[in-house]
């Protein structure tokens, strides 16, 4: 299946496509109602979502737990900085491991595509030190799920 | 040895890329290694320090030579190790597929 693609993008950026079957509408919902994050934002199998908390405004905070069961444990924070039902989600987040990561600046977009919808996330992160770091620890539930350009190099 | 904390931020730098890029076409001494970039040869050697370090880097003895090439068992673990998260990533996006397709359409449209 390749309905979704990753790449690098500059020093800093990470660039994540998708393609939905639904309307933005749907999509807008999906990523902020917490009874359906609960649903989907897992990554690999075992894990589960027991606190999802969020208010979904500008300067609004959130805050996704996650757990295996087999005490790894870790959570999410962040804040955020723009809505634009249905099109838009602006916000900053921070993995807690349980320091927490630098800021991840995140935008992402919801653009009509035919019936469907054409999911656009982008990450910038400070530097490409913290790039790298990212792809390289607590990544596992594959939320920010990263590339480095290997593909291309090798 | 695969350290792939090493070998991330090792992937963190352009010129260290562009050396793993030409070593994914043969293996080169450092001589011909250092040439394209504007570098002293002990600048290029501390970068191939941290390629091998890392992992992704070995080298030969051949004489007097020691060329470099690629490790591709780091480099594999760490396509497997990608191919992990992009899997992982791709569940996200399958189970959201099915959360999609049982959501009712929104109520209480402020039309009419």
């Amino acid at each position: 299946m390749s309905k979704m693609t990753i790449k690098t993008e500059g020093d800093t950026h990470v660039v994540v496509t998708r393609r939905f079957a639904a309307p933005p509408e749907a999509l807008y919902r999906a990523h902020t109602d917490p009874a359906l994050i609960q649903k989907w934002l897992l990554g690999p199998d075992g894990w589960t979502m027991p606190v999802c908390i969020n208010d979904a405004r500008p300067g609004g905070k959130f805050r996704y737990e996650w757990t295996n069961g087999k005490g790894g444990d870790f959570y999410i924070t962040g804040e955020f900085t723009a809505l634009e039902p249905h099109s838009r989600i602006v916000h900053v987040e921070r993995m807690h491991l349980p320091d927490p990561t630098p800021d991840n600046h995140v935008e992402t977009r919801f653009d009509p595509d035919g019936s469907g919808t054409l999911m656009t996330i982008r990450m910038t992160l400070p530097d490409a030190q913290t790039r790298a770091a990212m792809l390289a620890t607590g990544m596992e539930h594959g939320m920010e799920a990263s590339y480095v350009r290997l593909e291309g190099l090798i | 040895m695969l350290n792939l904390d090493a070998a991330f931020s090792a992937l963190a730098d352009p010129t260290r890329r562009a050396i793993l890029a030409r070593l994914a076409q043969g293996e080169a001494t450092v001589t011909e290694l250092a040439e394209p970039f504007a570098m002293t040869q002990p600048a290029i050697s501390q970068h191939l320090k941290v390629l091998e370090d890392a992992g992704l880097i070995g080298r030969r003895v051949e004489g007097t030579k020691r060329p470099r090439r690629l490790e591709m068992a780091g480099v594999d673990a760490m396509e497997q190790w990608l191919d992990m998260l992009r899997k992982a990533l791709e569940k996200n996006y399958d189970r959201l597929d099915e959360v999609l397709a049982g959501m009712k359409p929104e109520k209480g449209k402020k039309k009419k």
